[in-house]
């Protein structure tokens, strides 16, 4: 008989990240905190005082609730990239789990949750931000937390992918210069996706931060939920197809 | 068949590619036995220690660990073993005791239990004054300890250790080698890989002799000795030997080779072979015993192996 906690084994990676991003918790609340502020105040001051009203809200809500995504997704990212890769190979962290009851998928699932949480903190934070800045409407907000959490395991599928294939660090810089970052130019994080050519907006549709956005903003705003059910779908099957994969891959390039 | 085997392993073969890592093994190793598995580099010595814990799955073979098939069951298998692989993993994030620490919580081991364990393996280890120390601030000795340590978190019977002392200086290794006897002498069996002969004939019961991916010899350290090499080495060396070893090296020693400028001179009675050296001065001769690392090299061959 396997114990239920036998099987929740991959908790034990998640745990053992946790601990080590306690030892730095005072940077990383500050940074996770002040980021958001600064884009906030700046973007949304600077350029939402020129604006009166994107898509139908002010320029600062918008711009908050597209940020959260964007938050998620950079944080989670980064996490499944770069320090998944030093635990990887300069680390030898995997390798060493792997010598105790613990296998390829426990790693896998384990680094897959932990950088997904990583990324909701970030999507958090910006959250509690806007909040103190009174651009969030009633508790119904908190609603974007499972969202919050389900893009995060999005990214962290493609993004544990990436590293099980990549060679050096060097790789995930293609990984952000080809995906991530025109991704967040033409998702709705900055501006309305109904502003880019419409050849454009069809492949922005399809995009993993295009779905988390049209789940975010208006669960965040108070505003009517369009196509929830395809949107959340979308984000989990992407979050599946890229830690199964990402097994997979882990699983040959250490065997 | 051993009465009490610990380890089994059954015709392995292990492919990378078109590349034959593993070519046929099978050993036995009994409960309490120190095993060794010696070759040069690219033998096949990793990648065997490996699949016998299920990290890398046979192409065909039969191994059973601890009573358990691998690596069918590898993860119960690996519950119940210890092992120190050949480059440090330890965790640099996290201290000397946190290693150890979280290292356990991968077993699933209750907290208790392995807090009241916890100062026993520092102690063990050396390494009570480190013990709140980072990785970084260890010297390759101490990260060897604490990683034979961190393999005893589960109080293994088994123990699989991967090229324990490489990279160890004299001293380093001398504390390994009397740390790895303690653990012989609590009864608890061990597997290791070395290319260091003087190793092997210190710890090993028994020896196996790879190369090319096939075990070429299979026996204690001393019988090996015995069986393949003639009872004493007479070596040579200095300007002239080239001479001296065509006039005399060949005809009156059991067995002799030229190696750079150095000659090897097996022999059951050294005694001629040494009056002939009487009359060359500038040759320096060193007699000894002959040892595993003659048996090694006869098997093997002297050509380099990278």
């Amino acid at each position: 008989m396997i114990s239920v906690t036998d099987r929740l084994r991959f908790r034990h990676v998640v745990l053992r990240n946790y601990r080590v991003w306690r030892k730095l918790l005072a940077a990383s609340l500050v940074g996770h905190l002040l980021d958001p502020l600064f884009w906030l105040v700046g973007l949304g001051f600077g350029l939402g005082s020129l604006l009166p009203s994107v898509g139908g809200m002010p320029y600062l809500e918008f711009l908050g609730s597209g940020m959260i995504c964007y938050g998620v997704m950079n944080s989670a990212s980064f996490e499944a990239l770069w320090s998944a890769f030093a635990r990887l190979k300069q680390q030898r962290t995997w390798e060493g789990i792997l010598h105790a009851p613990m296998t390829v998928t426990d790693v896998v699932i384990g680094e897959w949750v932990w950088a997904a949480l990583k990324g909701m903190l970030s999507g958090v934070a910006i959250l509690f931000v806007m909040a103190l800045l009174g651009l969030v409407h009633g508790v119904a907000a908190l609603w974007a937390l499972p969202v919050m959490l389900l893009t995060g395991l999005a990214f962290a599928g493609i993004a544990l992918v990436v590293t099980a294939i990549a060679r050096t660090y060097d790789h995930f810089i293609y990984y952000f210069t080809l995906f991530i970052t025109p991704m967040m130019l033409v998702s709705g994080v900055f501006f309305p996706t109904a502003q880019l050519p419409p050849a454009v907006q069809v492949v922005a549709q399809v995009l993993p931060l295009s779905h988390a956005i049209e789940l975010t903003r208006p669960i965040v705003l108070g505003r009517a939920l369009q196509g929830g059910a395809i949107h959340v779908l979308a984000l989990a099957a992407i979050a599946t197809i890229g830690v199964v994969a990402a097994r997979a891959l882990v699983a040959r390039r250490l065997r | 068949m051993l009465a009490r085997a610990v380890l089994t392993v059954h015709g392995l073969h292990k492919k990378f590619g078109a590349l034959e890592v593993v070519r046929g093994v099978s050993f036995e190793v009994g409960a309490g036995e120190c095993y060794g598995l010696l070759g040069p580099n690219g033998a096949g010595k990793t990648t065997t220690l490996r699949c016998c814990l299920g990290l890398t799955v046979p192409d065909a073979g039969e191994i059973t660990l601890d009573s358990l098939p691998v690596p069918a069951r590898a993860r119960e298998a690996r519950a119940r073993v210890g092992v120190v692989p050949q480059f440090d993993n330890l965790d640099p994030d996290f201290t000397v005791r946190e290693n150890l620490q979280m290292f356990a919580r991968y077993f699933g081991l209750p907290r208790a239990e392995v807090a009241a364990r916890i100062p026993w393996l520092i102690e063990y280890a050396g390494l009570v004054d480190k013990a709140d120390a980072p990785i970084e601030a260890l010297s390759g000795g101490m990260k060897r300890r604490l990683t034979i340590a961190r393999a005893l978190v589960n109080d293994p019977r088994v123990l699989f250790l991967d090229e324990p002392t490489t990279g160890l200086d004299p001293q380093a290794r001398h504390l390994v080698w009397e740390r790895l006897k303690r653990l012989l002498g609590e009864g608890r069996t061990i597997i290791l890989t070395t290319h260091f002969m003087d190793e092997a004939q210190r710890l090993c019961d028994r020896v196996a002799i790879m190369d090319h991916g096939a075990f070429i010899a299979e026996a204690p350290p001393h019988t090996l000795i015995e069986r393949e090499i003639e009872p004493v080495v007479i070596e040579v060396y200095g300007d002239g030997v080239g001479a001296w070893f065509e006039a005399h090296a060949r005809r009156l020693a059991a067995r002799a080779e030229l190696s750079g400028d150095t000659a090897f001179c097996y022999c059951r009675d050294p005694d001629p072979l040494l009056a002939t050296l009487a009359d060359e001065p500038e040759l320096r001769v060193l007699r000894r015993a002959a040892n595993l690392e003659d048996v090694f090299l006869k098997l093997t061959g002297r050509d380099l192996r990278d």
